[in-house]
């Protein structure tokens, strides 16, 4: 309600329409930011600060911790789960729930192991009818959910059992199943690893990507005549994704390097961060999840964005199958069982994904998962058992709860729900 | 009807027949909510729709937006014959519905509540330059009091979440704007906003449907005043030759009761009369 935007606004039209401060200067961001912050707009500073935090108290436990080979290993282990967080983003960005995607990945698991082990399909197939079995799955739940209007929650609880159930048809008698330590799948999920110069190649171009679309994006609304992002602010956001991809690579490099399989997982985050900020479809997603009603009579379909939410979910969950069985050279009747399905949500829901819907980032699953997959590890190093681990992930789960329902009520108190 | 030609003429806009409805009827099973409504909108002219509770304005609205056909009557466009049966009938056509409710997106900004469901892309991609650059030119017209159209609308108050709703409307490019109830939940600075805006619509040369409850509202802009009554036709004034009683009156279907009296006689004293008595 400030009155200069009102009172010059027809008499300068052409005047610098954003008077908002948001975007000039680093001063200026760096105000905006701590606006935010106050408004209990947190995003992803809680998970950062968490994970610097468990970093922190288990390298002072444990020096191994965060040795370049132990970091190595923490990446391949976050891939499989983390690729099923991504799913698990998108569900939760319209507020609904997906509670089978371990049962999903194991049946993903369990047809790659039996398709290609006993009956000796090429591999391309097997995947492809990995994949169809997830998107089948998920295209289930969206017509149920469109159609009856059954809860999530309980729909995808019922899908648990089910999928588990056909899961166990596939392994059949077999209950466990090798896959061979010389195949392609197994390699990609164990042993590649990219040659350090490849992975600077890659940083180099993902880098230049980004600073070439934020300079062209801030020269296109200086010609637009609307308020842009200033060079400096660019150059330290550059620079910033340069040193933290530059940094990370070359650790990792000092021993096994960055697994081909953790890059798909980035690739795919990235791809689907892309594809909810920068699409149409993915506008309608954070509408749906904002207020059903309100992108109903916007037009939107919104039974066609709950459906293609819930296929992509289970699609991604079978991608994470297959990555899991990979790395674990094999698949049995426990494979997607235990944690999986806990982890992946906690992951979304930690790494700063709202419960109730419209609000969060597909990078929330990487940041999500390489908390779990810390704790798990570090534990793990201290030679605690799994008992304690489900203790604390689990509390680590409630914070995460806690931090988002806390900065809800802030958001609502300063008008930013 | 003969009263509303002149009334646009005054303003030196061409009175182009925009909508006409002839004979309306509605009935939901055995209650009759609408008997044979005629209702006629000019290019540049605030037509406000007012009634009691149940008169009918909400079904009246709902059928314009074409959330409920009609059973009998017929509806002209542009002199042209045609039927509403679905929502997305009556916004191709050019009729614009801002519901009481708003339906925006409180999560999004404004950019993104303006443009929801209509996206322009470029190259596949959300084209947010052009979407905000059109954005800013259209609130700068309705002449809205936003800073920013990137904050979230959450964060806006009620008025200018009306303003954004109505600007909304306008994107679609439409020839008739429905507001139903747009100053119900508004404090008076924001009442005069939205009025202002509403002043500003007329200005563009669209027809303007007001819904209200607010006789004040009504008088202050709107060119003409169709009156409902129990589901039918009461009155209808060109705005210039009436008093707020006149209008209540028609609402009410009595010229003796006391909200008229008190519209009349100034204020009513309820101990004296009651001392009277």
């Amino acid at each position: 309600m400030t009155p200069p935007a009102a009172a010059d606004g027809a008499a300068s039209a052409r005047q610098a329409p954003d008077h908002d401060p948001h975007h000039s200067g680093i001063r200026g961001t760096v105000e905006a930011f701590i606006d935010r912050l106050r408004g209990g707009d947190l995003g992803s500073i809680p998970v950062v600060v968490g994970l610097v935090i468990i970093w922190a108290v288990f390298q002072a436990l444990n020096p191994t911790f965060l040795s370049s080979t132990n970091l190595v290993n923490l990446t391949m282990q976050s891939a499989a789960v983390g690729t099923i967080a991504i799913g698990i983003v998108l569900v939760l960005l319209m507020g609904e729930i997906d509670l089978s995607v371990g049962s999903v990945s194991g049946l993903s698991s369990a047809i790659l192991a039996v398709g290609f082990v006993q009956l000796d399909w090429p591999l391309l197939l097997v995947i492809a009818a990995a994949l169809a079995a997830g998107a089948a799955t998920g295209f289930v739940f969206g017509l149920l959910y469109t159609r009856f209007g059954v809860p999530s929650f309980v729909l995808t609880l019922a899908g648990l059992l089910a999928v588990l159930g056909i899961q166990l048809h596939v392994l059949g008698d077999a209950g466990s199943i090798n896959i061979p330590f010389d195949s392609w799948i197994v390699q990609f999920g164990q042993q590649m690893f990219l040659p350090p110069l490849v992975s600077y190649a890659l940083i180099a171009i993902v880098v230049l990507a980004y600073g070439w679309r934020l300079v062209a994006q801030a020269r296109r609304r200086t010609d637009a005549g609307l308020a842009a992002m200033s060079t400096s602010v660019i150059a330290v956001r550059v620079a910033a994704l340069l040193v933290i991809l530059g940094v990370a690579a070359w650790y990792l490099n000092l021993t096994r390097g960055v697994g081909v399989m953790f890059v798909v997982f980035l690739l795919l985050a990235t791809a689907m961060n892309l594809a909810l900020t920068r699409t149409r479809w993915g506008r309608a997603v954070y509408a749906v999840g904002g207020s059903v009603e309100a992108a109903r009579r916007a037009g939107i379909r919104v039974n066609r964005i709950y459906i293609s939410v819930f296929v992509l979910c289970s699609t991604f969950a079978a991608v994470g199958g297959l990555m899991a069985a990979a790395r674990l050279a094999g698949a049995n009747q426990s494979s997607g069982g235990g944690d999986t399905n806990l982890n992946a949500i906690a992951a979304a829901v930690i790494g700063g994904t709202s419960l109730f819907g419209g609000r969060g980032s597909a990078f929330s699953a990487l940041l999500g998962i390489l908390v779990i997959m810390s704790i798990s590890s570090g534990l793990t190093l201290l030679n605690l058992d799994s008992s304690v681990r489900y203790v604390i992930t689990g509390a680590v789960l409630v914070l995460a709860v806690i931090i988002d329902s806390v900065s809800r009520r802030s958001r609502a108190a300063t008008g930013r729900a | 009807m003969t009263l509303t030609t002149p009334a646009s003429a005054e303003r030196n806009h061409a009175p182009e027949h925009i909508l006409s409805l002839r004979g309306i009827t509605k009935k939901f099973g055995a209650i009759r909510a609408l008997t044979g409504i005629d209702l006629d909108v000019h290019a540049g002219e605030v037509v406000a729709i007012v009634g009691d509770n149940g008169a009918g304005k909400s079904t009246l609205v709902k059928i314009l937006a074409g959330v409920h056909p009609p059973d009998a009557g017929t509806i002209n466009f542009f002199g042209t014959p045609t039927t509403l049966n679905t929502p997305t009938d009556s916004r191709d056509l050019g009729i614009a519905t801002v519901f009481q409710d708003l339906a925006l997106c409180d999560s999004l900004d404004v950019v993104s509540n303006l443009w929801l469901g209509r996206e322009l892309t470029r190259g596949g991609a959300l084209d947010e330059v052009e979407m905000e650059q059109r954005s800013w030119s259209l609130l700068r017209e309705l002449r809205a009091r936003l800073t920013s159209v990137r904050t979230p609308v959450a964060s806006l108050s009620g008025g200018q979440r009306q303003t954004v709703a109505i600007a909304r409307s306008l994107i679609g490019e439409p020839h008739v704007v429905i507001l139903d109830e747009p100053t119900a939940a508004l404090g008076v600075a924001q009442t005069a906003e939205v009025l202002n805006l509403i002043e500003r619509l007329r200005e563009r040369g669209l027809g303007v449907i007001l819904i209200s409850h607010n006789i004040a509202d009504v008088l202050a802009v709107a060119d003409r005043v169709v009156v409902l009554r129990l589901g039918r036709n009461n009155g209808n004034f060109r705005v210039a030759d009436i008093t707020s009683e006149t209008i209540i009156a028609a609402i009410t279907g009595a010229t003796d009761n006391a909200v008229t009296r008190r519209a009349t006689g100034g204020t009513v004293d309820p101990d004296r009369s009651e001392r009277d008595r």
